[in-house]
């Protein structure tokens, strides 16, 4: 465990999970919270749990962006509220 | 959508690379981090790069759905099959009679600190397999039926 690569992916990691619900453009959305998803997948790895790491990284950071972009593209792309 | 060659031929390239890791995280799913749903998930994120890579037109013709279904209704087979035939034999569900036996995955496990033996385990890499097939089968089901109709502007 490093503290400062800790404190920092934490950081970041919040930053993007406040942008992925505070912005209005379902995509950017979408793109924001798989970046989410990849300092997850490095925060997991860093904390010697290899196995969810790569849970995180196929199934977070690949298939479930894929899934919403799917969605977007079926419904509407920008958010009322 | 079309991709441009150079998004082809990076999904071409990466491809069998990706099916190679996968596998390799299926079969040693005993000895080391990962297994069944973590390597079946990378083998369908290798389908997922070569759909998205490609039109949807083309890339059913190497990614049926068909065979997806089929995938997915062997690796339920064959874990049913695995965990049933412990009780054939008269011992409980799941039980990992294949362990001892010295013949497939049937090594027994050496103590101290030796060389991980891919050869150990019993039923556990064949339950590892099946949900390897498994995943990759309902994951890439999920993707085409997802995938399929889009409008190509987004």
């Amino acid at each position: 465990m490093i503290w400062a690569l800790d404190f920092a992916l934490l950081l970041f990691m919040i930053i993007c999970a406040t942008a992925a619900i505070t912005v209005k453009d379902l995509l950017h959305a979408t793109i924001v919270l798989a970046a989410y998803s990849l300092i997850m997948t490095v925060l997991w790895a860093e904390m010697n749990a290899v196995d969810v790491a790569f849970t995180e990284a196929t199934v977070g950071a690949g298939i479930t962006t894929v899934l919403f972009i799917a969605a977007i593209a079926r419904t509407r792309r920008s958010s009322s509220d | 959508m079309q991709m441009s060659s150079i998004v082809k031929t990076t999904a071409d390239v990466l491809f069998p690379f990706i099916l190679i890791y996968g596998l390799y995280i299926i079969l040693h799913g005993h000895l080391t981090p990962g297994g069944g749903f973590q390597g079946g998930a990378i083998l369908a994120s290798g389908v997922l790069l070569l759909l998205l890579a490609y039109r949807y037109s083309e890339s059913t013709n190497i990614v049926r759905q068909v065979m997806m279904k089929t995938l997915e209704s062997t690796g339920l087979l064959l874990f049913i099959i695995a965990a049933l035939s412990a009780m054939v034999l008269g011992a409980g569900f799941f039980f990992n009679w294949l362990s001892p036996l010295g013949s497939i995955f049937g090594d027994s496990v050496a103590y101290g600190s030796t060389v991980a033996n891919l050869n150990t385990g019993g039923l556990i890499p064949i339950m590892n397999i099946a949900v390897g097939i498994e995943v990759v089968g309902a994951i890439s089901v999920i993707l085409l039926a997802l995938l399929s109709g889009i409008q190509e502007k987004i």
